[in-house]
């Protein structure tokens, strides 16, 4: 357990949230290879769209698993969580455009109709709507500016996460195995959250 | 129940249900002297007959077949465990001749036609898709249907060492389904035996499996081992699974929405354009009533088809 804290501890020091960036864009090079190559099946629009949009549910759930793991392994990994979250956005937006021009093709009756009256499609907008003002005021400059209100703004992220997980939830038929992982796992982080704070407030009463 | 193991279809039919077979076909005749049955076959919306029909490939590489997983791909990866020979289908329940038949004996009696059909996906896809096949009607007949009969009930195979997914709860085991009788005497309603004239392919049903081209697919039972016809509304699995979702009827309609997702139109999956990028751009058209099969809209006449989903 030292050895692998300490390579953590090693690791961490030396990564540079460019590294992070770069490393986020490799499901993007990944999924765009498997459509050049004809790899993404009979229907590559449907498997683009839904890769997106799982692969910004992982980046949602390690933005949250930042804190919860830094309290964990008593490690500072906050720097990791800008662009963790800013990743997921990236590809919250790539899921939403697919959805809107490719697979949706500029129907807007249907369009409007879907956001205004398709639970599912107005849980995912909702998701991204919380999203859009967290990643705009993902500067330093934004956190000098909000000061202490920057974390309360951030605390969307939360209720964003567990809509994002009911979306997933809600697209297919029956109950299958993997949205309801995600959304345990979503859970999870925040029952965690929960916990700790109820401690605290038990000790500071 | 009564096994036979061969058993002449021609001899079975007692001489009452003869003549009521006779109705029944007559008005089989009226209808496709009304529609030859190719153009029953393909639709006569212009913008389905420009479409172009799927590949091979396309068909069967894109299933739902919830006994093998719930991704498309899963049918094409795991559906090779599935034993289909030899199949046999047991025909109960209010006909002239109940009994275990094996398949090849009622294929050896049934015409064999090709059918190009629109299947349209509940999920708000469809493909075109050039079947195998014989008209329901034409076994039902063969068998005999008794006075009183109202409904037929269709179950698939249960054998979870071979689909896996009948191990898990995800659906009421076996599936089922079900058809208004004179729903499944309808001209169009098809028991495929093949795609592109070849044996059907294990992932799409095989050896055998219902076609009815009006309504959401998974009204469409694969690999079934039992037709019952009966007087009382069979148990359907979507339906069990979800009613408010999934209704009897489930035919093809935009104006009645999935409580969770709009019906208005469909894309078009593949086929268009040529390789990925052509299959990245598939169209989206607007959906017709009856999948555009207008030929079955009398079977409905009086009825509210926003209760009768």
């Amino acid at each position: 357990m030292f050895i692998i804290k300490r390579i953590i501890v090693g690791l961490t020091k030396r990564i540079k949230a460019i590294y992070i960036y770069a490393l986020g864009m490799v499901p993007l090079f990944i999924l765009v290879n498997d459509l050049i190559a004809n790899q993404l099946g009979v229907d590559p629009l449907k498997e683009l769209e839904h890769s997106l949009g799982k692969i910004a549910l992982i980046f949602l759930i390690l933005t949250l698993s930042i804190s919860p793991l830094s309290n964990l392994l008593s490690i500072n990994l906050i720097k990791l969580r800008r662009p963790l979250g800013l990743l997921c956005f990236f590809y919250v937006v790539l899921h939403l455009s697919t959805w809107l021009f490719l697979d949706m093709q500029f129907r807007w009756p249907e369009i409007i109709r879907a956001i205004s009256k398709q639970p599912y499609i107005i849980l995912g907008m909702l998701s991204f709507i919380l999203l859009f003002p967290l990643a705009i005021t993902s500067t330093n400059y934004a956190i000098k500016q909000l000061g202490p209100r920057w974390k309360k703004l951030h605390k969307l992220i939360y209720v964003s996460a567990i809509i994002a997980g009911a979306h997933y939830l809600m697209v297919v038929k029956s109950w299958p195995l993997e949205p309801i992982i995600y959304f345990l796992i979503i859970i999870l982080l925040l029952a965690v959250r929960w916990f700790k704070l109820k401690k605290y407030k038990q000790r500071t009463r | 129940m009564n096994i036979k193991k061969t058993s002449n279809l021609k001899e079975l039919t007692p001489r009452h249900l003869f003549i009521n077979r006779r109705k029944i076909l007559k008005l089989g005749l009226a209808l496709s002297s009304l529609v030859a049955l190719n153009r029953i076959s393909v639709l006569k919306a212009e913008e389905i007959l420009m479409r172009k029909v799927n590949t091979f490939e396309e068909i069967t590489n894109y299933n739902n077949f919830y006994e093998f997983g719930v991704d498309k791909e899963d049918p094409a990866r795991y559906a090779h465990k599935l034993t289909t020979t030899p199949w046999q289908v047991e025909i109960s329940g209010m006909v002239g001749n109940p009994g275990i038949y094996s398949l090849d004996e009622i294929i050896m009696e049934m015409e064999i036609v090709k059918r190009t059909y629109s299947l349209r996906c509940v999920e708000g896809w469809s493909m075109l898709i050039p079947w195998n096949g014989f008209q329901l009607s034409q076994l039902l007949n063969k068998i005999g249907i008794k006075e009183g009969a109202k409904y037929v009930a269709f179950e698939t195979l249960y054998r979870p060492d071979e689909m896996h997914m009948q191990k898990t709860k995800i659906l009421t085991w076996p599936y089922r389904e079900g058809l208004r009788l004179d729903e499944a005497l309808h001209p169009l309603t098809l028991i495929a035996t093949g795609v592109y004239d070849q044996p059907l392919p294990k992932q799409n049903g095989a050896p055998i499996r219902l076609v009815v081209p009006w309504k959401y697919g998974f009204k469409s039972i694969k690999s079934i081992t039992k037709i019952t016809v009966q007087d009382n509304q069979p148990v359907s699995s979507w339906n069990l699974q979800n009613p408010r979702e999934y209704g009897f009827y489930s035919n093809v309609n935009p104006k009645i929405n999935h409580p969770r997702w709009s019906q208005a139109s469909e894309r078009y999956i593949g086929a268009e354009g040529e390789g990925y990028l052509g299959n990245l751009f598939a169209r989206r058209y607007d959906t017709k009533v009856f999948n555009g099969y207008k030929e079955v809209e009398y079977l409905y006449k009086n009825m509210d088809l926003s209760v009768y989903y």
